[in-house]
C-alpha cells in the first residue's frame, strides 16, 4: 500500500523536539511535553506496526518521485518490528529519565536530543535508500555524541573521544562503501541495487564493497575486533542514556547489516564464513570480558557485545530458520538490554554504587522490586519460558543442522557464561549481606516522592512484562519472526513493492 | 584527470590513516578530516567524470543525447560535506574540552579510568 502514514512516527518526534526548544530551561514543561510527544509517537508506531501486519508492505515515494529516482520509505515487517521496539523503549526510557536525571542535564537540552535521536533511529529503520540510511545514521550519532558528553565530567570526555572517533571512522567507511557501490551500479535505491548488483560482472569489487559495509556496520554494532569502544564508553553516561544506547544504537547497526546482506549482497560462502568466524570471536571475547567485571554497568556492556555475536552468527548460518532466530533474538535483546541498563540506574539510586563488591542485600530490602528485576535477568539467561529461551533453540538447532559445530560450541559457551555472570550478579547484588553498614542517607530511592518512585519502577516493570509476554506468547512472536524471515529470504517481494508497486500479503 | 584523482584519493586515505595512528588528539582529528575529504573525492570519481556536458536538456530536444555529467554524486558530496562540517565542529569542541580537563594532548593519558574493572 502506498501511504504517507510511514512518516507519522518520525514527524511526531521531530515536532516534539522542536516544541521542546521553545521551553528551554523550563524543566517541568519539558518533562510533560516529552511524555505527551512520546505517547503520541508510541501510538503512531503501534498503528504503523498493525497496518504493516494487515496490509503487507507500506511504501512512500518522497515528493512523488518514482523509485529509483527519489527517496523511498518502506515499512516491511522487519522495519515495523524495529519501529515498535523503538517506540516501546523510547516511551519507557522517556518516563524513566524524567525521574532519574538531574535537573541541569534536562535544562541543557536532554529531552530535545533524546527525541532527535529517536527520530533518527525511526528514519534509519524506515528508509529504503542507502544514502538516506547514511544521513539518518549521522543524525543518530551526532545526537548520541552530545548525549554521551552532556555533563562534561572527565570520565565522559575520555569516553567521548573513543566513541566519537570510532563512530566517525565507521561513517567514513560506510560513505566510502556507498561511493563505490554507486560507481558500480549507478543507483542508491536499495531495491534497485538488489537487481543491479546481480548484473555486475566484477564480482571481486562487489565482495570488497560488501566487506566495507560489514566493517562500517560492524563498528556501529560492536563486533570483534571493533567492539572495544563500547565497554569503555557505555558506563559513563547516566543510565537512561545508556539504556537507549545499549538497547537501540548497536541494534541499528545489526538492522542495517541484516537489511544490506539479505537484500543487496546475498552472502556467498566466503562472506558467510567471515560472519561465522567473527560471531564466534565476538561471543567468546564478550563473554570472557564480562566474567571479571565488578561494575554492573561494565558487565552489561560486555554482555551487549557478547549477544551481538548471536545475531551475527544467526545471520552467518543464513537459513530461513536461523533468520527467524535472529529476528526473535533482536526483539528479545532490545527489550532486555534497555531494561538491565535502567535497572543498573535504580541500583545506583538505592546504594550509591554499582560496584558489585560493595553491593548487597537488595532482595531483603526491596523484595517486590527484586522480583521484577529477576524476570529481566532470567530472560537474558534464557530460562524457559522467558523470552531468551526460544530464539536460542533456533540458533542451536540450525547450527547443528548445517554442521557449524564451532559456532554451536560458541553459542553454548556464551550462554553458559551469561548464566554464570547473571547468577553471580544476582547473588552479589541481591542475596549477599551488604558489606557496608547502610544508613538512611545512602538510599536516595526511599527519599524520593511517590511520583518519582513510580517513574523509575514503572518502566522497568513494563519492560519486564514485555519480556514475560514475549516468553509466554512465544508462538505469536515466532509467527511474526517467521513472516519477517520469509520476506527477508525472498527479496523479490521487497523489490516488487518498491519498484513495481505490486503488494502481496 | 582520473589518474590524478585516483592518486589524490589514495594519498588522502593513507595520510589520514597515518595521522590517526599518532598519539596526538589533534592529529587524530586531522586524520579523520583527511579521510573524510578522500571519501568525498572518491564519490566524485566513482560517479564518472564527464567534461563540459552539463545535465541540461537542450531547448530543441526532449531527452538527453549522448553522455552527460551525473549530478547525483555532487548532491551526495554536498550532503556529506555538510554532515562532516557539523561532526568536525563538535569534535573540535570536544578536543578543546578534553584538553581543558586533562591538560594533555596525548591519547594514552585517557586510559586512567580503565584500571578500574
Amino acid at each position: 500500500m502506498i501511504t504517507n502514514f510511514i512518516l507519522a512516527p518520525i514527524l511526531a518526534h521531530l515536532i516534539t523536539a522542536v516544541l521542546l526548544l521553545f521551553f528551554w530551561k523550563r524543566v517541568k514543561t519539558q518533562k510533560v511535553v516529552s511524555i505527551i510527544g512520546n505517547s503520541i509517537a508510541f501510538l503512531l508506531c503501534v498503528r504503523l506496526f498493525m497496518v504493516t501486519q494487515q496490509e503487507g508492505f507500506l511504501v512512500l515515494q518522497a515528493g512523488g518521485w518514482q523509485a529509483p529516482f527519489g527517496i523511498t520509505f518502506v515499512s516491511d515487517t522487519l522495519s515495523s518490528i524495529m519501529v515498535l521496539l523503538t517506540a516501546i523503549v523510547s516511551l519507557t526510557v522517556g518516563i524513566y529519565s524524567t525521574a532519574s536525571l538531574n535537573v541541569s542535564r534536562i535544562k541543557y537540552g536532554y529531552f530535545f536530543l533524546f527525541h532527535f535521536l529517536i527520530m533518527g533511529l525511526l528514519g534509519a529503520f524506515l528508509t529504503g535508500d542507502i544514502f538516506n540510511l547514511y544521513v539518518w545514521f549521522e543524525i543518530v550519532i551526532i545526537s548520541s555524541f552530545v548525549l554521551l558528553t552532556l555533563g562534561g565530567k572527565k570520565m565522559q570526555m575520555e569516553a567521548g573521544i573513543k566513541y566519537v572517533t570510532m563512530n566517525m571512522l565507521a561513517s567514513i567507511i560506510f560513505l566510502t562503501a556507498i561511493g563505490i557501490l554507486y560507481g558500480i551500479t549507478g543507483t542508491l535505491n536499495m531495491a534497485d541495487l538488489s537487481l543491479k548488483i546481480a548484473q555486475v560482472e566484477n564480482r571481486g569489487l562487489v565482495s570488497v564493497t560488501a566487506l566495507l559495509f560489514f566493517a562500517g556496520f560492524g563498528i556501529k554494532s560492536a563486533v570483534f575486533p571493533l567492539y572495544f569502544w563500547l565497554p569503555s564508553s557505555y558506563h559513563t553516561p547516566p543510565s537512561a542514556i545508556a539504556a537507549i544506547f545499549g538497547g537501540l544504537l548497536t541494534k541499528m547497526g545489526v538492522y542495517a547489516m541484516i537489511r544490506v546482506f539479505t537484500l543487496i549482497f546475498i552472502p556467498d560462502e566466503f562472506i558467510r564464513n567471515v560472519f561465522i568466524g567473527i560471531a564466534i570471536m565476538t561471543m567468546i571475547t564478550g563473554a570472557l570480558g564480562a566474567l571479571n567485571k565488578r561494575s554492573v554497568r561494565r558487565l552489561i556492556s560486555y554482555l551487549i557485545v557478547c549477544h551481538i555475536g548471536y545475531l551475527i552468527g544467526g545471520l552467518g548460518i543464513y537459513t530461513e530458520i536461523a533468520i527467524v532466530g535472529v529476528v526473535f533474538y533482536l526483539i528479545h535483546d532490545v527489550i532486555v538490554k534497555s531494561n538491565l541498563l535502567m535497572i543498573s540506574g535504580i541500583i545506583q539510586k538505592i546504594r550509591e554504587t554499582i560496584d558489585m563488591t560493595r553491593l548487597g542485600g537488595l532482595a531483603k530490602d526491596y523484595p517486590k522490586l527484586s522480583f521484577v528485576i529477576a524476570i529481566a535477568m532470567f530472560s537474558l539467561i534464557g530460562i524457559p519460558p522467558l523470552s531468551g529461551f526460544w530464539p536460542k533453540i533456533q540458533f542451536f538447532g540450525e547450527s547443528l543442522r548445517t554442521g557449524e559445530y564451532i559456532l554451536l560450541g560458541a553459542f553454548v559457551i556464551a550462554s553458559f557464561i551469561t548464566l554464570i555472570v547473571m547468577a553471580r550478579m544476582w547473588s552479589e547484588v541481591f542475596w549477599k549481606e551488604s558489606p557496608k553498614p547502610l544508613t538512611e542517607e545512602i538510599d536516595h530511592f526511599a527519599q524520593m516522592p511517590y511520583s518519582g518512585k513510580f517513574a523509575l519502577v514503572a518502566p522497568i516493570a513494563a519492560l519486564s512484562l514485555v519480556s514475560l509476554y514475549i516468553g509466554i506468547n512465544a508462538e505469536g512472536v515466532y509467527e511474526i519472526a517467521q513472516k519477517t524471515a520469509y520476506e527477508l529470504m525472498h527479496p523479490s517481494l521487497y523489490i516488487d513493492a518498491v519498484l513495481h508497486n505490486i503488494f502481496e500479503k | 584527470m582520473e589518474l590524478l584523482l585516483v592518486l589524490l584519493v589514495g594519498v588522502l586515505y593513507s595520510a589520514g590513516i597515518f595521522l590517526m595512528l599518532r598519539r596526538s588528539m589533534v592529529k587524530l582529528l586531522l586524520g579523520l578530516l583527511l579521510i573524510g575529504n578522500g571519501a568525498n573525492i572518491l564519490i566524485f570519481l566513482m560517479g564518472g567524470l564527464t567534461k563540459g556536458r552539463p545535465p541540461i536538456i537542450a531547448e530543441d530536444q526532449t531527452n538527453f543525447t549522448g553522455p552527460y555529467a551525473d549530478p547525483v554524486p555532487l548532491a551526495l558530496i554536498l550532503t556529506a560535506i555538510v554532515i562532516s562540517f557539523a561532526l568536525t565542529a563538535f569534535a573540535i569542541i570536544l578536543l578543546k574540552k578534553v584538553y581543558a580537563t586533562t591538560g594533555s594532548d596525548d591519547l594514552d593519558s585517557l586510559n586512567i579510568q580503565d584500571l578500574d574493572i
